[in-house]
């Protein structure tokens, strides 16, 4: 079967009509004291087997929320989905029942927290946390949920992993315990792994290490990675396709190359400008002016505007649509032909 | 900026260990964490000396060695040509005074129940001679003013501002003593990417405005280019190459520094699958427990046995015009992708 053209090529061949995973126009809203937190505005990617989605964008922007929502672990309430779907090879994972989600939640979906390193339970060997994977969910006995955590642990590199099982996460190095979460998260042989910054807290050597290794366990066993990051260096380093999130919506997406090449909406050109380049020593760096919206109070239009140089009057008023670009890239600009060109605003 | 005259702040063979002690009632000494292991280095008037390295390598401990927030284990600390471990009453607390520091955490390290004016105000409290009671609000607010914030604010809470904005207002305290060093350790970390650009210009406008010498510690290697106008390079408590900006990036001699600016992600995508890159295998020992002689060896891929025998002096080398701890330094030339 063939994809739509309108799909993002995919890296190796699709599955059927419905990529691996589609999270289409979701809305995700937090009822707080102070008022309606409208985390996730209308929110929609796709992702395909042996394919790497980098998701990035500000503190707040809801690239958290969104993951959680794929995952269904979202306490609801204070947290609602009013709109929108989560597609897994086609069925809408939001109209599951509870049982049947369980089912796909850390088999099929995996999931890496962003603050994996206070996920561990410090009074359980790190061997027992593996296994339980295969104890809860794969009916092992305690010997044989042992020999696969051994097995897992040297498949994330841990050196001596048979004489380290019995060890406490407190043990275990910044860079180790979080090997020791994606030998959790990978257990199961999942279809579609989430990382949601794994290698905020960690050093750039130990970075490369992590990021080395999550490649290498892709490409084995073809899951879709999606990975959420405010990093533009790692994201260039590791993404076949890349969705900018601002204000809780989705503002640009498109293939790694365009986007660094030439990008399709104001943010992702600010973020890209302010980066220092070697060219720019003892000059001035560009810098996006402003701060970042407040979810309790959207800017009205295209919530950008208050930030953005290519602006014009209708931007204030009218909410930009997701435009195609092409048949892989959209940017939720009014001017995205203006921002291609690089014509300043 | 070109360093010009006397060094503003020498350091000489500073060394800070933390004591490690086993025991309740009877407290014995079982060893120490050699947290700053001998470090020796200049600044000028006017220059950013960067400090990169992993975490733990020793960074903020000497950047409260500097600050006296901690005392050295030995070594000595000058600043104007005065040791700092010598000077008693009025001249030490304008050594002090001297010396600020800009934190990393824009969020907490600022008290929530103090008001803006009073929070830049504080370090008059301690040093009323700088401003006399009367002056103080109005020295504050042309503080906000510097930094760019409204100061028409000055009596509002921490928690009224965002992330950048606070960092703004730690910056604003760190001037308010007229400084001519300021210490910032990653003061920009904590900040969205969009955020940080606004942070480095605020702060490279103010070194020109005031003359000030920046210590700038921070893991963003591209931020530290931008910003220094030499580079430190800190391993396990020790500096292993100091250079020119130029020297470090393009130039590095030490194999730590070649790991790391290898390991640092590119943001461009283009030639990515040809890039080469060295991983470092395993983690960095305990400073607690160095290894012996050279401190990198135990993941070094040029290890020979003298490494483990001698302990490589930062100095320069031969075929090296800047200084590096490595017997077999030798330099490497980064061709880099912008
Ligand atoms: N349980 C909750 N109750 C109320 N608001 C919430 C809750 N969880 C998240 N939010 C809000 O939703 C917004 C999006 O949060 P999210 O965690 O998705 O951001 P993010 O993009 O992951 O940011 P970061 O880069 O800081 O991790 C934030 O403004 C956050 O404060
Ligand atoms: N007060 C203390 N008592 C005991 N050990 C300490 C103390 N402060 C720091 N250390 C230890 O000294 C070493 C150096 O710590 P330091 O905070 O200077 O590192 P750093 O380079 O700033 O790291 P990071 O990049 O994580 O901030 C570490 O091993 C740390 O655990
Ligand atoms: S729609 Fe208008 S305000 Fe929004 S990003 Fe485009 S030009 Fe800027
Ligand atoms: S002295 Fe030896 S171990 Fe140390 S960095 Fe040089 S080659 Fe490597
Ligand atoms: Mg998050
Ligand atoms: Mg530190």
């Amino acid at each position: 079967m063939k994809n739509t053209a309108t799909e993002v090529v995919p890296a190796e061949g699709g599955l059927g009509n419905d990529p691996l995973l589609a999270v289409d126009n979701l809305h995700v809203e937090f009822a707080t004291r102070a008022g309606l937190v409208k985390a996730v505005n209308g929110v929609s990617y796709t992702l395909n087997a042996g394919e790497t989605l980098a998701v990035l964008g500000e503190s707040g922007s809801g690239k958290s929320v969104t993951a959680q929502a794929i995952m269904g672990i979202l306490d609801m309430p204070p947290a609602r989905i009013p709109l929108g779907e989560v597609r897994f090879r086609g069925t809408d994972l939001l109209k599951l029942k509870e049982e049947a989600r369980t089912q796909i939640r850390g088999q099929r979906i995996a999931m890496i927290f962003q603050d994996a390193l206070s996920a561990l339970n410090p009074v359980f060997t790190v061997g027992w946390q593996i296994g339980e994977m295969f104890r809860v969910h794969r009916g092992m006995s305690r010997r044989d949920a042992e020999t696969k955590a051994v097995e897992l642990m040297d498949r994330v590199r841990i050196p001596a992993a048979k004489q380290r099982v019995n060890d406490y996460p407190h043990q275990f190095s910044g860079g180790m315990r979080q090997r020791i979460m994606i030998a959790m998260s990978i257990a199961l042989d999942p279809e579609v792994l989430i990382a949601d910054e794994p290698t905020t807290a960690l050093d750039v050597t130990v970075q490369a290490q992590i990021m080395e290794l999550l490649a290498e366990l892709q490409r084995e066993s073809n899951m879709g990675l999606i990975l959420i990051t405010h990093d533009l260096g790692v994201v260039a380093d590791v993404a076949d396709k890349i969705a900018v999130m601002y204000g809780g919506r989705i503002v640009e997406n498109a293939p790694v190359h365009d986007i660094y090449r030439t990008p399709g909406h104001p943010y992702t050109k600010g973020l890209l400008e302010s980066i220092p380049r070697v060219d720019q020593k003892g000059q001035e760096l560009y810098a996006i002016k402003g701060l970042p919206p407040n979810l309790l109070d959207m800017p009205s239009g295209c919530s950008f505007h208050p930030r953005c140089p290519y602006r014009q009057d209708n931007c204030v008023t009218d909410v930009p649509e997701l435009y195609e670009i092409n048949p892989t890239r959209n940017s939720a600009c009014h001017y995205w032909r203006e921002v291609l060109d690089g014509t300043d605003g | 900026m070109a360093p010009t005259g006397d060094p503003i702040l020498e350091v000489r063979d500073l060394v800070k260990h933390f004591p490690l002690s086993q025991g309740i009632v009877f407290k014995r000494q079982i060893g120490a964490i050699k947290a700053v292991d001998g470090v020796s280095f200049d600044l000028h008037r006017g220059e950013t000396l960067g400090v990169v390295g992993e975490s733990g390598c020793g960074k903020s401990t000497l950047a409260k060695v500097l600050m006296a927030l901690e005392r050295p284990t030995s070594g000595s600390v000058m600043i104007n040509g005065k040791d700092m471990a010598k000077a008693r009453g009025g001249d030490l607390k304008r050594m002090r005074r001297n010396v600020q520091m800009v934190m990393q955490d824009p969020y907490t390290s600022l008290n929530p129940r103090m008001t803006v004016g009073d929070i830049i105000g504080e370090p008059y409290e301690i040093h009323p001679d700088v401003a006399p009671k009367g002056e103080r609000r109005r020295k504050v607010q042309d503080l906000l003013d510097v930094v760019g914030l409204n100061p028409d604010h000055i009596n509002r809470y921490p928690h009224q501002f965002s992330g950048g904005q606070r960092q703004r207002i730690g910056i604003a305290r760190g001037l308010a003593l007229q400084p001519e060093i300021i210490i910032c350790d990653e003061p920009v970390s904590a900040l969205d990417v969009s955020i940080q650009a606004q942070v480095i210009n605020l702060l490279d406008r103010l070194q020109t405005e005031f003359d000030l010498a920046y210590i700038f510690i921070a893991h963003d290697l591209s931020v530290v280019r931008h910003i220094s106008d030499r580079v430190a390079v800190m391993y396990l408590g020790k500096m292993v190459e100091l250079g020119k900006d130029l020297e470090i990036y393009d130039k590095p001699a030490h194999p730590y520094t070649q790991a790391l600016l290898s390991a640092v992600p590119v943001p461009d995508p283009e030639g990515r699958e040809q890039r080469e890159r060295i991983i470092l295998q395993g983690d960095p020992p305990s400073p607690a427990n160095p290894p012996s002689g050279c401190r990198f060896r135990t993941r070094c891929w040029k290890a020979e046995e003298i490494c483990a025998e001698e302990e490589p002096l930062l100095q320069i080398r031969p075929g090296t015009g800047h200084e590096s701890a490595c017997h077999f330094a030798e330099t490497h030339d980064v061709v880099h992708a912008t």
